[in-house]
């Protein structure tokens, strides 16, 4: 049971790059907090950092009111599952999960009593003289899991521990870890490049970009009123679309509602609909349709404007200029080449600042 | 194997008897000369059939030794022979596996110039430095004892890129969990390097072996008492004798005798050696 507090961390490699700028967390006691970005955006570093796998350059790391920076990582209390598991090949089952507790000195009775008691609810018990090898890729998760949680530690931490497994077992070990967190009620820090995960899984979400951190909060929250661009695309698929205001045909549309400021528009696919009418306070767009997903329950039409427009700032997962994505139910489906118009509510729009940076509240 | 029709089948199986015919006649015929008597071997009369003093001529040759020039039962010799190539190969393995585990998992001042250095010695083997590797030894009183024999060839360039070629593979994972389970670097060394490197240290094992058995010219110079020679170096003074015939049938034996260990060894070794040099899944 501890909180982790980290206190302006940062992170200087010999060489002079700075793989994290200054980074403030708070997490609290039992909560489960997600890392989320890009790849090479500092969030596995981070992790690491906490680990105790990297060393700090700047700024404190604290876990449960003890500052940890100085200190070995077997000495920190924490236990962290790997992306590929990192399981002693040459260990059975029950040798890699009881390895920490007999290093430590811990009686094998008592060994014994904790590792039986972790395969039971990891379901692992008749694996137990396995070797690795002789496991399915959810198996060895789970052996990892099995060799976290014996520690009985004060934080858990997860380096992306679900991206080496297939679809549906990547589902199923999700809600299975959550279900694990909830009961242990361990804080937890997991570090995923996966938006989807970090959404179902998260308490607090750490939204993570070049070493930054760019937002900081519950996930639906963040969702809602994405603090930047990078967010916004970021967080949500298909991505939000970003447009700039500076076209006549929205400047227009936008005039008088506050937003004269704003740079760049975003509109989230769903938040549109196809309709001929023009709604009293919002936005409409022409749209050319240019392919279809039909998925069953939704599909997606990708349309591209009539006007050219200029590039927005370059952000993974975001859109080529002049096209929107718009998400309809999954029984409609307009033949490609035809002209729509798709609406979205006044209360629906983000509006951000010129450069992305920050968002506007109109 | 492809299923070939009959009559290539036979022709690629006569040839490849025709291969084993070659390499192995003269070993046949070592142990033929083995089990004749002296005098028919000097005559020219030699049967290419084994003769009937196969207990006699091993006997002599085990525990007593040739009357002639050296008079060391081959039996010390092959005891002197294990020796040293046990100590070799073991000591190779043993230096050898410490120093890669130095280079590849800390960090310390010179660690490249260090292992440049350690590199570089692939071109210096035994014959180039044998004069200073001499003096030393001599200077060390180590002349006709097992440290001489074996001290100076354990120092390995070749086995010490070897583990570190397959320390680089071990995923740095494994060190990181391990210092997460509180294992410090001699434990980490011991609990999961040393059992993941068996396989190559096996490998490693059967090349030594047969490479400490195999020397000669090491041995040679710096054994004088009969009873630290090697089996290699005891063939080659047997064959070498003044006013009296070479006794043939005890040279054969001893040569046959002197590969049985080699072969042994690579016999119960080789399913752990062919995984050592192909495994590639840890």
């Amino acid at each position: 049971m501890a909180n982790v507090t980290l206190r302006n961390v940062r992170k200087t490699y010999p060489g002079g790059f700075e793989a994290i700028k200054g980074v403030n967390v708070d997490v609290g006691d039992g909560q489960f907090c997600v890392l989320v970005g890009p790849s090479g955006c500092g969030k596995s570093t981070l992790l690491r950092m906490v680990a105790g796998l990297e060393t700090v350059t700047g700024g404190e790391i604290d876990i449960g009111g003890r500052i940890v920076n100085q200190i070995e990582p077997a000495d920190r209390d924490i236990a962290m599952v790997f992306q590929n598991y990192a399981l002693y090949p040459h260990m059975s089952v029950f040798n890699n999960m009881a390895y920490g507790l007999r290093n430590r000195g811990m009686k094998e009775a008592e060994v014994k009593t904790r590792v039986d008691e972790a395969a039971r609810v990891l379901e692992l018990t008749s694996m137990l003289e396995r070797k690795p090898r002789q496991l399915s890729g959810g198996q060895r998760q789970r052996v990892a899991m099995g060799r976290a949680i014996v520690r009985q530690p004060k934080v858990f931490l997860f380096d992306e521990p679900l991206s080496n497994l297939d679809a549906k077992l990547r589902i199923a070990m999700r809600v299975e870890i959550r279900k694990l967190q909830r009961r242990l009620n361990t804080t937890s820090i997991y570090v995923t490049h996966d938006q989807l995960e970090a959404m179902t899984l998260a308490d607090v979400l750490v939204v993570m970009n070049g070493g930054q951190v760019e937002q900081i909060g519950n996930p639906l929250a963040i969702y809602e009123k994405p603090a930047t661009t990078f967010v916004a695309s970021f967080i949500g698929a298909p991505p939000m679309n970003l447009m700039s205001t500076r076209p006549e045909e929205i400047r227009s549309q936008l005039a008088g509602s506050g937003a004269a400021d704003a740079g760049i528009l975003g509109i989230r696919p769903e938040d549109f609909v196809i309709t001929d009418q023009t709604p009293a306070d919002g936005v409409v767009l022409p749209l050319t349709v240019e392919a279809i997903e039909r998925v069953g329950a939704e599909t997606f039409v990708y349309g591209t404007r009539a006007q050219e427009e200029q590039r927005i700032a370059a952000n993974p997962g975001e859109l080529p200029p002049g096209e929107v994505i718009v998400r309809i139910p999954g029984s409609e489906a307009p033949p490609i080449g035809q002209q729509i118009r798709v609406a979205a509510m006044r209360q629906k729009l983000h509006l951000f600042s010129g450069d992305g940076r920050a968002r506007i509240e109109a | 194997m492809v299923e070939e029709e009959g009559f290539r089948r036979y022709v690629a199986h006569i040839i490849l008897w025709i291969g084993i015919a070659i390499v192995a006649f003269p070993v046949y015929i070592a142990f033929v000369a083995s089990t004749q008597d002296n005098a028919l071997i000097a005559n020219g009369q030699m049967s290419l059939l084994p003769g009937g003093h196969f207990f006699e001529v091993y006997y002599q040759t085990i525990f007593v030794g040739t009357s002639g020039s050296t008079r060391e039962p081959v039996g010390n010799m092959m005891l002197n022979s294990l020796v040293m190539a046990l100590l070799i190969a073991v000591g190779k393995i043993a230096i050898s596996i410490i120093s890669a585990y130095a280079i590849v998992y800390f960090r310390f001042p010179f660690r490249m110039p260090i292992f440049w250095i350690i590199f570089i010695t692939l071109m210096l083997p035994v014959e180039v430095r044998i004069y200073p590797t001499y003096k030393i030894v001599a200077d060390l009183h180590m002349l006709d004892s097992y440290a001489g024999l074996s001290l100076p060839l354990i120092a390995s360039a070749t086995a010490t890129l070897l583990f570190r070629q397959f320390f680089m593979t071990v995923p740095d994972e494994l060190l990181e969990a391990s210092r997460i389970d509180g294992a410090g670097p001699l434990r980490f060394f011991w609990d999961t390097l040393l059992p993941l490197s068996r396989t190559n240290m096996a490998a490693l094992f059967v090349i030594l072996f047969i490479l400490g058995w195999n020397q000669y010219l090491w041995p040679l110079l710096i054994t004088t008492r009969d009873d630290m020679q090697t089996i290699q170096v005891g063939i080659r003074k047997m064959i070498t004798t003044t006013d009296a015939l070479t006794e043939w049938p005890i040279v054969m034996a001893t040569a046959v005798l002197a590969m049985l260990p080699p072969v042994f060894v690579v016999v119960v070794m080789q399913k752990l050696f062919v995984r050592g040099l192909v495994e590639t899944e840890k």
